[in-house]
């Protein structure tokens, strides 16, 4: 049984911090769509490592940390259906993806 | 230094890399295809990370979800909404710019800062259960997180007749606008777009 004492756990979780915050950034700065999708993946990914990360080093004998991150991909992929099936609905009304025309409720 | 922990550093590090060079890619390259493959690389490199930290299942899991469910239908979108358009220019692109990197580095320092200061209560390596961690989740699914297994059948059901109903062009038996029948063989014909003058 391979033991993990070699990779100290800062090191995930350095790895998902920085993946977060990429994630944060394209959230922020697309304007595409279907990129500001993809950076959500990013940071559900990153929460993802996070848990992992804390089931094997902290928890590793109830892995609860495990079961987490099974039921975050289940959110992940309804997610990710309802989210594009909203998109193509948007594209069809309005001929873009551009973020900055999706302005409708804007104060 | 044993070969196993060599091994484990060298995959580490290079599913690191891949990670974060991937996600950059994702976030900062111009056409958004080459975006789409690139997160499925970066999909493949955290599970070989979650392989690294003795999870097989959950490994496959993301293996069957992410790269072959999740990036495939944005691929799928893709090709659905991909038109070339010249967008409209920000007048003050430079300052949101500035603000969103500054927030994001702030951001990245601080939860460093924690990772790396914080005391983690590590548990023994002795108490692993090692590569049993895929009986210990089905005992997991199946007695305490029995309730939460249960609403995710019904949100994964939600969430398919939701993007069903959500992507489906209206079959109505008259128009809207003019009020005539509608040819039920042109259904899928491109009709005008209903707001897209107003800007």
């Amino acid at each position: 049984m391979m033991n993990l004492e070699s990779i100290p756990i800062q090191a995930f979780l350095i790895v998902s911090s920085a993946l977060f915050c990429i994630g944060i950034w394209g959230l922020l700065n697309s304007r595409n769509a279907v990129r500001v999708l993809m950076s959500i993946e990013l940071m559900l990914n990153a929460v993802n490592i996070n848990l992992m990360a804390f089931s094997s080093y902290v928890d590793n004998n109830l892995i609860q940390g495990q079961v987490f991150t099974i039921f975050v991909i289940t959110v992940a992929a309804a997610e990710a259906a309802v989210g594009l099936a909203i998109l193509l609905s948007l594209y069809r009304n309005r001929v873009t993806v551009d973020m900055e025309s999706f302005n409708l409720l804007k104060w | 230094m044993s070969i196993a922990i060599t091994t484990q550093i060298i995959c580490f590090t290079v599913l690191s890399l891949v990670i974060l060079i991937g996600a950059l890619g994702v976030v900062l390259l111009e056409s958004i295809v080459y975006s789409a493959f690139l997160l499925g690389g970066v999909f493949m490199s955290v599970a070989g990370l979650y392989l690294l930290l003795n999870a097989s299942f959950v490994a496959a899991a993301q293996v069957l979800v992410y790269v072959g469910a999740v990036n495939v239908l944005i691929i799928f979108a893709i090709m659905l909404v991909n038109k070339k358009e010249d967008l409209k220019p920000i007048n003050d692109i430079k300052s949101r710019r500035i603000i969103s990197t500054s927030i994001c580095l702030t951001l990245l320092s601080l939860l460093i800062r924690v990772d790396l200061t914080n005391v983690w209560s590590l548990s023994s390596p002795q108490n692993s259960i090692g590569e049993e961690s895929t009986i210990r989740i089905g005992e997991h699914l199946f007695s305490d997180y029995l309730l939460p297994f249960e609403v995710a059948s019904v949100l994964l059901l939600m969430a398919m007749i939701g993007a069903i109903v959500l992507a489906r062009r209206d079959v109505m038996s008259k128009d809207i606008s003019t009020g005539l029948p509608v040819d039920q063989e042109l259904i899928e014909k491109s009709s005008e777009p209903l707001l897209t003058n107003k800007n």
